[in-house]
C-alpha cells in the first residue's frame, strides 16, 4: 500500500468523511461510470433545478480511497452551478482542490470527471436538451453476475 | 487497541530471543568470516553450527545449504542458475500462474532470453493438478518450479508428488518455501525436492537473509559473482548476525512448530467461522483443509480492497489485500484471477495473516470492526445498490 500513504490529508479527509454519500429519489439526472475490472465504480446523482442549477449532488462509489474521494470532491464541486458551469469541474479542477493525487490515481479524477458528465448527458436525454460540449458516457460491461450465475449452477 | 498485526505473511516480528543471539555479532565478534585470524574463525565456526541445523531441519545435509539475502534472490538464483546450467539439455521450464513475483518475473525474464515457459493454471482452491502438471512435461523440460505454498490464500501444493512426478522424467523440482519454511514440516528428501527458497524474516528472523537449498549433485550457475564465499557459490561478505539470527530463528521453529501451529489454526478458524457467518456475502479464498494454519483469504463483495485496507488501519488493523490498487497495477492479484475470481470481486480481498502472538480479543476486535467497515463501503457502493434492487424486483 505504498501510494495510500502518498494522498494528501484533503484526500484523506474526504474519504474518511466522504460529502454527499448517497441517493437523490428522482433525480434530474444520473450518471454511472467506471469499470468493474479497474476496481472502480462511480454514480452521480443530480438534482437540477428549473434554472438548470444544480441544487443537490450525490455519489456512491465503489473503489479505493482516491475514488472515493474524488468522487466527494465532485459533488463539492458542482454544486450550485449551473450546467456549462459543471462542465468546467475537470478532473484537473477535482485534483487540485483535493491538493494533488499519487501519479497511479490520476485515473480516478478522470472518472469523477466522467461521472459529471454521464449524470449531466442522462439529464439533457431526458429533458431533450442539447449540452454543449457534453459527449455521450461510455458503458463498460459486468462479468460478476455471470460469474455469480455459474456458481449457482 | 493499539495495533493489531494481522500481516504475518508480508513479514514477522523477530523474536527477542533472536534479536538477542544476533547482538554480539554487530559489537562484538564483528570480524569479517572470511578473514584468517582467530577473530574471524569463532564466527565462521558458527556459522557452520548454523548451517547444520537448518540442514537438519530440512533432512538435508549442511553442505547443501547456501545463505542468500532473502527468498527472491534465493528464487532468481535457483531459476536463472539451472536455465544457464542445463541450457545445451533444454530450454522449457514449468511453473505455476501463482507464483511469487520472484519466480513469475524471473521466468518472463527467461522467457525474453529463448526460454519457454509454461504457466499451469490452478483450480478454484489454488491447487495446481499432477496430471496437468506431468502433461506439461516435454523433453526440453529441464526445471519445474512450483511454490510449497501460496503467500496470498495459504494453498498447499502436493509437493512430494510433484516431485516425485518431476523426477520420473528426469526433470529438477524447485520450490519457493518462503511461506511454508518454518511454519508446516518439509523434508527436502522425502518430498523429492531438488532446490528449496526460504527467508528467514518469515519466522521471526531477521529481515536480509534467507538460504537456496542446492541438493548434492545439482549443478547450477552462480547469480552473485564476486569473492568466494558460500563455497564459491555465492559472493558477498557474509551476513554474519543475519545467519545466526536465522539460525535461532530455525531452532525456535523447530521447538515451536507444531505448538503455534495448532494454535493459529484455532484462532484462524474461528476467525473464518465467525467472518463467513457474520458478514453476508463472502467468499473464502484458498482450500478449506489444505493451507498454512495462519492464513485466512477473503472477498467481500462490492466492496473495495484498498478502502478496506485505509479503514482497517484507521482503526489499528495492519491486513493486506489483493486489490489492483495497493499493489500499484490495474489488475488485481494473479493469484486471485487464476483461482477464477472476476476482477470486481478480486479488487475486494482481504488477507489476515495470524502468528503465534495473536490474541482471541484481537480477533474478535478485527470481526467486529470488519463488519462495521464493510456495512459502510457497502452502503456507498453503487454495486451493492444495483444487487438490492435486483433483489427486490426478484422479490
Amino acid at each position: 500500500m505504498s501510494q495510500v500513504t502518498e494522498y494528501s490529508e484533503k484526500v484523506m479527509d474526504h474519504f474518511s468523511n466522504p460529502r454527499n454519500v448517497g441517493e437523490i429519489e428522482n433525480a434530474s439526472g444520473v450518471g454511472t461510470v467506471g469499470n468493474a475490472k479497474c476496481g472502480d465504480i462511480m454514480r452521480m446523482y443530480l438534482a437540477i433545478d428549473e434554472n438548470g442549477i444544480i441544487q443537490e449532488a450525490k455519489f456512491k462509489t465503489f473503489g479505493c480511497g482516491a475514488a472515493v474521494a474524488t468522487s466527494s470532491m465532485a459533488t463539492e464541486l458542482v454544486k450550485g452551478k449551473t450546467v456549462q458551469e459543471a462542465l468546467l469541474v475537470t478532473n484537473k479542477a477535482v485534483m487540485e482542490a483535493l491538493d494533488g493525487l499519487p501519479p497511479i490515481k490520476v485515473h480516478c479524477s478522470l472518472l469523477a470527471e466522467e461521472a459529471i458528465h454521464a449524470a449531466l448527458w442522462d439529464y439533457a436525454q431526458k429533458n431533450q436538451i442539447t449540452i454543449e460540449g457534453l459527449k455521450p458516457p461510455v458503458t463498460d460491461i459486468d462479468e460478476t453476475e455471470e460469474f455469480y450465475q455459474q456458481q449457482e449452477e | 487497541m493499539d495495533r493489531v498485526y494481522l500481516d504475518n505473511a508480508a513479514t514477522t516480528r523477530i523474536d527477542p530471543e533472536v534479536f538477542q543471539a544476533m547482538k554480539p555479532y554487530f559489537e562484538e565478534e564483528y570480524a569479517n568470516p572470511s578473514s584468517s585470524y582467530r577473530f574471524a574463525g569463532a564466527i565462521n565456526g558458527k556459522i557452520q553450527k548454523v548451517r547444520e541445523e537448518i540442514a537438519g531441519f530440512l533432512g538435508a545435509k549442511s553442505q547443501e545449504i547456501f545463505f542468500t539475502s532473502g527468498g527472491s534472490e534465493s528464487d532468481n538464483w535457483a531459476i536463472k542458475g539451472i536455465a544457464d546450467s542445463l541450457r545445451e539439455k533444454g530450454n522449457h521450464i514449468i511453473t505455476t500462474k501463482i507464483e511469487h513475483h520472484a519466480v513469475l518475473h524471473t521466468c518472463e525474464f527467461l522467457e525474453r532470453h529463448g526460454y519457454e515457459v509454461t504457466y499451469l493454471e490452478v483450480d478454484e482452491f489454488g491447487l495446481v493438478d499432477p496430471k496437468e502438471f506431468e502433461e506439461a512435461i516435454k523433453p526440453n523440460t529441464i526445471l519445474a518450479s512450483v511454490m510449497f505454498a501460496n503467500n496470498e490464500i495459504g494453498t498447499i501444493q502436493p509437493i512430494p508428488e510433484l516431485g516425485r512426478i518431476a523426477h520420473e522424467h528426469g526433470v529438477l523440482f524447485h520450490t519457493d518455501a518462503v511461506q511454508a519454511f518454518g511454519h508446516i514440516p518439509i523434508d527436502v528428501q522425502k518430498m523429492n525436492i531438488d532446490l528449496l527458497s526460504a527467508s528467514a524474516h518469515k519466522l521471526n528472523g531477521p529481515k536480509g537473509v534467507g538460504l537456496l537449498y542446492i541438493k548434492s549433485g545439482v549443478k547450477l550457475s552462480n547469480l552473485i559473482h564476486g569473492g568466494a564465499q558460500e563455497r564459491g557459490r555465492r559472493a558477498g561478505t557474509t551476513n554474519a548476525p543475519g545467519i545466526i539470527g536465522f539460525g535461532k530463528a530455525v531452532s525456535l521453529a523447530k521447538e515451536r512448530l507444531e505448538e503455534s501451529a495448532a494454535y493459529e489454526k484455532k484462532l484462524r478458524d474461528k476467525l473464518i467461522q465467525r467472518v463467513t457467518a457474520e458478514i453476508p456475502y463472502t467468499k473464502f479464498n484458498g482450500h478449506p483443509e489444505k493451507r498454512l494454519p495462519n492464513n485466512a483469504n477473503f472477498c467481500f463483495r462490492f466492496v473495495e480492497g484498498e478502502s478496506l485496507l485505509i479503514l482497517l488501519d484507521q482503526k489499528g488493523i495492519c491486513a493486506s489485500s489483493g486489490s489492483a490498487c495497493t499493489s500499484g497495477a490495474l489488475d488485481p492479484s494473479h493469484v486471485l484471477l487464476a483461482i477464477g475470481l472476476p476482477h470486481e470481486i478480486a479488487h475486494g480481498s482481504v488477507r489476515f495473516t495470524l502468528s503465534r502472538e495473536t490474541t482471541e480479543e484481537e480477533i474478535d476486535y478485527t470481526v467486529d470492526t470488519l463488519k462495521e467497515i464493510v456495512d459502510r463501503l457497502r452502503s456507498m457502493s453503487p454495486l451493492y445498490e444495483d444487487f438490492v434492487a435486483k433483489s427486490q424486483n426478484k422479490a
